[in-house]
């Protein structure tokens, strides 16, 4: 009768939610309408069934710690400590942890924690690493109050983000960086790999 | 047409009277009777049917009383039930019930006790305001970055012109500047609206992105000063953002048959409508910057029910926890009381998080005088104590919340932690605003002390006095220590420099003395171990405790007076006048405080002035029980009073004028010189000099010296001396004097009449007829002339001179309406009076009569009108009432006619022709009206004459009797009259004529036939 399904799957994640959509048109005859039907879904690895072991990791960052520092002499004095409360994630529970700005001469403007995704793809030749921001969230807005612990918390983004994923030749992991950006242009990152699951 | 002559009926008024009289039929006992109380006498087997008591069954056995509206209950009624059942042990254990449900409703509901946030918002919009420029800057869709630039320049074009269209749309940005307050304000209200607008066209995206880019606006701390309001607005747009978001996802839990009840468990709520909330949540946390994101997330707070139960309760604690992320402590002070507001609307009961905001906030205080902000204050030119107070509202918004049903340990506990702080009078302000009043009154030393300890170059200290007196103004501190509290108070305030912080300071603390230091007058009771003389004990305390009053308003018009201060600060001094009258009830005490008048002429602005004469005499006449004659209070009252009158120009609106007049008028009403009548007399004319533009004072003024004349009247019981007679003539004279005065033509006629009816009474006549018969008054002395002023026919002589004089249009309430129906009223209320005035000897019979009449004739009536005629009418009434051979009434110890002329057969020929000169006026204006559009009138008119022939003519008169028939026949003529009423009145002819001497009746019956409808 000259009636044709075509189903389409198309991912679009740009978007505030959305998965996948599933399209599915139908064509009919001329005297009949199209009919076209779409739906979203969402695609989640199969939870995994070992036990996630916590591992906290604490931090202390002045400037004497920092790497690749020009002029370590021109930096203003400061101490930031604090920890996460585990580095192993759970894909659905928050990233949480605490930090505390100590001292700082100068002023502080912003502190943000930056979701990087790694992806790496291996071959015979070598390897590509490919590093992607994929969420920046600010924890501390101005020049923070001294000695008092600002919380670390961030929701990992549902459509940006999977468990860990490592085989042979193609890997997929996940960091996070703790910026802090001082008056008048200092920027400090600190960066701590994850492990994320699924449970 | 011939002339009629003019029998009047003789009428015998007593047996008329008791013929109309209903006859009084005894009750039988067994009777029914509404009012008759209703007795139920055991009745259980016999059924007693009587009509209209539901009750006849009841089991009630004994034989009181029973109400038909309480037997319509069967059994006890509620409340009666109640009131049994109220013996203490029952009583305390409901209270003890109530009380326990009421704890327990505290904690899911915030008890209508909690001053909502409502009530502050206008307050802070009003208090925090900026003439700086402001702007807006707002940026939509930052998440997308730069992703379309690779697009052709046409599209380009395109899109840009479609941003303009819609400033929302992705990646446009928009910044507004060097906006005045006022456009803020509005430009806020119109984000607010395109959210709503947003939502409702469901482009939800857009409107989550209004709302991000709206709670940015609240990290931006320049033009500082303003941010208190800022923050109002703001936080305004985000409540309804978080009601939309609520509402939406409640509806969605919305199967098609059933609503999700209030108070719905998480379990209840479907999967997508689950989905969506969660999405919601997704979506805000990845919001990247800090203060939107704790925004938006606190204004959806509510939304957590839908996902878990202990949702609001992890919730709270993070969010709190979060705001120490938020560096500047302006900032986040504000952010705290946000989320303090949303926590008590949402969850009360978690007093937890909102303590953890109070003592967070402790920490974070020390960030106040760090070099961040000290460097902001320099960059935008703000000072310290204008600096601090932004803080006020959010804190005292966050204590009130916390102090709310706290316990008292909690509250110590915060004011010590308070006091450690350095520069904490900021803290103890907000400690003085949110907390119990009580709780602050009964430490009020303490907080004195803290105050005066508190550093000069922070918090301004009159704000921390003002905060204080607020709350001694409602709670009572203890008994011992209340002179001292003032003693210290006023040390402080009295060295205010500034006027304007001196007033508000002042303001608070009078109310404070006003409270403290005067008692009412039931309170004054003799020591009970004492005995001193009665005198002492009564006016000794009153004496001690207005001293401290006076003194503080002496001082406050040592600080307002020099350099006219008091010109800016009128509503403070007004306010203070209003506090001190609220407490002073008794008038002759307060005008006895020294200052009170000197601190009244602090009002020089004329319009303040009247407006605070305005509440003065406002309290007296609401507070004043009983007439006074006070001269303390007297001479005060006519100054203010005078103030009042004195403030009326050609300007002045009528409403103005009508509500001066009634205080004043309510004055004048409260002074009473009890017996001294000549007194009396002279303060109206003193009010009358001094009232003179303001009518109904005056109208008022002639009604009190009327009555004053009634009253001496009566303490005469009628017979005045020679001096009570010349005093109530002083009265007569007086209103003689005072009417023509007036404006209102009606006023002016009715007043004249009342007037003259007074002036009657009181045997105000032109002679003394009371001893005089009919012969002798031609003999009338020149003596009694000469009191022609005061007399009551000079009053009727001027009401008949008047009547010419009244429009054909008046104006009501604003509206233009003809006079006439007026004039009619006012005219046979006029002639009822007539009846009863005696003539003057000098002029002719029924001269006031004939006078009237002459005047009636040549008034130019409307057109096609016929209120002449009707006037007429009821001046035939009037005559046959005066050809009687006793009148209807008469007025105690005045001779009418009636004993005057003792039925003179010349008085009655010239009252019969008076009559007939009316009736052949009448007659002829009947002929006038045989014009086709004139039927109907003429049909009414004619009628109304047969019935006015029928109720007073003789008709035994042929010549009337025929009138008559005619006038019914012309009734008829044209088929204009109305059937049933000539039904009606042949009837009443008919049933008239079995009277007795009323025979002849049914044969004039015979002669009126009833017009057929063929």
């Amino acid at each position: 009768m000259g009636t044709a399904l075509d189903i389409k799957v198309k991912r679009a994640n740009k978007v505030y939610h959305a998965g996948y959509t599933l399209r599915c048109d139908m064509r009919r005859s001329l005297l009949a309408k199209d009919l076209t039907k779409t739906c979203e879904f969402i695609v989640h690895s199969a939870p995994q069934k070992r036990k996630l072991t916590p591992s906290p990791v604490a931090f202390t960052v002045t400037p004497e710690t920092l790497q690749n520092v020009k002029e370590r002499a021109l930096l203003p004095k400061f101490l930031i400590r604090g920890h996460l409360n585990s580095t192993n994630c759970v894909i659905t529970q928050p990233l949480t942890g605490e930090l505390v700005v100590e001292s700082s001469e100068a002023a502080i403007k912003s502190i943000e924690l930056q979701l990087v995704r790694v992806e790496t793809c291996g071959c015979a030749e070598g390897y590509a690493r490919d590093a992607t921001e994929i969420q920046n969230i600010q924890i501390a807005d101005g020049d923070v109050c001294r000695g008092l612990s600002v919380p670390i918390y961030m929701v990992f983004p549902r459509l940006f983000t999977c468990p860990t994923l490592e085989t042979t030749n193609f890997k997929v992991e996940f960091e996070v960086n703790i910026v802090v950006l001082l008056h008048p242009e200092h920027l400090i990152t600190e960066n701590f790999p994850l492990k994320l699951c699924r449970m | 047409m011939a002339v009629f002559p003019w029998h009047s009926r003789n009428r015998n008024y007593k047996a008329e009277f008791a013929s109309c009289r209903l006859e009084a039929v005894p009750l039988e006992f067994g009777d029914y009777h509404p009012l008759k109380p209703i007795t139920v006498t055991e009745s259980k087997t016999k059924k007693v049917s009587r009509k209209g008591s539901t009750s006849s069954t009841s089991s009630s056995s004994s034989s009181s009383v029973v109400d038909p509206l309480s037997s319509v209950l069967d059994g006890t009624d509620p409340l009666s039930m109640f009131a049994a059942s109220a013996d203490p042990a029952a009583l305390a254990a409901t209270t003890d019930n109530s009380r326990k449900k009421r704890d327990r409703d505290d904690n899911s509901i915030v008890g209508s006790d909690f001053e909502p946030w409502a009530s502050k918002r206008g307050e802070i919009l009003a208090r925090y305001t900026t003439t700086e420029k402001l702007s807006i800057n707002l940026f939509m869709g930052s998440e997308k970055g730069k992703a379309g630039t690779a697009i052709s320049a046409m599209s380009e074009k395109v899109r840009t012109r479609l941003e303009e269209l819609d400033d929302f749309e992705e990646g446009s940005q928009k910044e507004l500047l060097n906006l005045t307050q006022q456009d803020y304000v509005n430009r806020i209200e119109e984000l607010n609206q395109s959210l709503k607008d947003a939502w409702a066209s469901d482009q939800k995206v857009k409107a989550l992105k209004i709302v991000i880019q709206c709670s940015k606006l609240l990290s931006d701390t320049s033009v500082i000063q303003f941010y208190p309001s800022k923050f109002v607005l703001i936080t305004d747009i985000l409540d309804t953002f978080g009601k939309l978001v609520y509402e939406r996802i409640f509806s969605m839990c919305m199967d098609n048959h059933s609503i999700l009840p209030d108070h719905f468990s998480p379990e209840n709520v479907n999967d997508t409508a689950k989905e969506t909330c969660l999405n919601w949540f997704f979506k805000i946390a990845s919001i990247r910057e800090l203060i939107p994101r704790f925004y938006v997330e606190a204004s959806i707070l509510k939304c957590n029910k839908f996902l878990s139960k202990t949702g609001i309760s992890e919730c709270l604690p993070r969010l709190t926890c979060m705001v120490r992320g938020i560096g500047d402590p302006l900032v986040s002070v504000y952010a705290r009381a946000y989320l303090c507001r949303v926590g008590m609307e949402v969850a009360p009961h978690l007093k937890e998080s909102l303590d953890k905001n109070f003592f967070d906030f402790l920490l974070t205080f020390k960030q106040i005088h760090g070099d961040t902000v000290q460097n902001q204050l320099v960059l935008q030119g703000v000072e310290l104590p204008s600096y601090l107070p932004l803080y006020s509202p959010a804190m005292d918004w966050i204590f009130q919340c916390i102090s709310y049903h706290a316990p008292e340990a909690l509250l110590t506990e915060m004011m010590e932690r308070c006091k450690k702080l350095a520069n904490n009078a900021l803290l103890l302000n907000s400690v003085m605003s949110a907390f119990r009043a009580e709780f602050i009154a009964t430490r009020s030393m303490d907080f004195i002390g803290m105050i005066k300890e508190c550093d000069e170059s922070g918090f301004p200290k009159h704000l921390l006095f003002r905060s204080l007196g607020l709350n001694l103004a409602l709670a009572n501190p203890p008994e011992s220590d209340r002179l001292q509290i003032l003693n210290e108070a006023w040390k402080v305030i009295t060295k205010l420099k500034n006027p304007q912080d001196y007033i508000n300071c002042a303001e608070v603390w009078v109310e404070y003395t006003c409270k403290h230091f005067t008692i009412k007058k039931q309170e004054i009771t003799p020591h009970p171990t004492l005995k001193p003389p009665i005198l002492s004990s009564q006016s000794q305390p009153w004496k001690l405790k207005k001293r401290e009053v006076n003194t503080v308003l002496a001082d406050v018009i040592k600080h307002m007076t020099p350099d006219r201060a008091f010109e800016d600060s009128y509503p403070q001094l007004q306010s203070i006048i209003k506090k001190v009258i609220a407490h002073f009830h008794d008038f002759s005490v307060l005008f006895s405080v020294e200052k009170f008048l000197p601190f009244l002429d602090m009002f020089q602005k004329e319009s303040v002035r009247v407006e605070v004469c305005k509440c003065i005499m406002e309290v007296f006449i609401k507070h004043q029980q009983e007439p006074t004659k006070d001269p303390v209070i007297l001479n005060a009252l006519l100054h203010i009073c005078k103030t009042m009158h004195d403030s009326v120009n050609a300007l002045t609106l009528e409403d103005e004028k009508r509500m001066l007049a009634y205080l004043i008028n309510g004055f004048i009403k409260m002074v009473s010189f009890g017996r001294d009548f000549e007194q009396q007399l002279s303060f109206y004319v003193e009010a009358r000099s001094m009232f003179c533009n303001l009518e109904p004072v005056l109208v008022q003024l002639i009604h009190s010296v009327n009555r004053l004349a009634m009253e001496t009247r009566k303490v005469m019981k009628g017979n005045h001396s020679r001096k009570t007679a010349a005093f109530v003539r002083a009265c007569v004279a007086y209103c003689f004097i005072t009417i023509p005065s007036l404006v209102g033509i009606f006023t002016r006629l009715n007043l004249y009449l009342h007037s003259g009816q007074v002036a009657l009474a009181n045997q105000c006549l032109s002679q003394e007829h009371g001893t005089l018969l009919f012969r002798d008054i031609c003999r009338a002395s020149a003596h009694n002339r000469q009191q022609w002023g005061s007399s009551a026919d000079a009053f009727f002589k001027a009401a008949i001179s008047l009547v010419p004089e009244v429009p054909k249009m008046i104006n009501i309430d604003g509206k233009m309406r003809p006079s006439e129906s007026f004039l009619l009223e006012f005219l046979c209320n006029f002639f009822s009076t007539l009846l009863i005035v005696p003539d003057h000897p000098e002029h002719g019979v029924l001269f006031l009569v004939r006078e009237l009449l002459n005047v009636i004739q040549d008034y130019t009536w409307e057109d096609n009108s016929d209120e002449k005629i009707r006037i007429y009418t009821c001046v035939l009434h009037l005559l046959s009432a005066m050809s009687q051979e006793t009148y209807l009434y008469h007025v105690d110890k005045v001779d009418s006619n009636d004993s005057l002329y003792g039925g003179d057969s010349k008085f009655l020929a010239e009252n019969n022709k008076l009559c007939e000169t009316v009736m052949a006026q009448i007659l002829e204006h009947l002929k006038t009206l045989a014009k086709d559009e004139a039927l109907k009138r003429q049909s009414s008119l004619g009628l109304s004459f047969f019935n006015s022939i029928l109720a007073h003519g003789d008709l035994r008169s042929n010549r009337l009797n025929q009138l008559s028939v005619n006038l019914w026949h012309l009734a008829q003529r044209h088929g204009c009259a109305d059937t049933r009423t000539m039904v009606k009145t042949l009837e009443y002819i008919k049933k008239r004529s079995k009277h007795p001497d009323m025979g002849h009746l049914t044969e004039l019956a015979l002669r009126l036939p009833l017009q057929t409808r063929t």
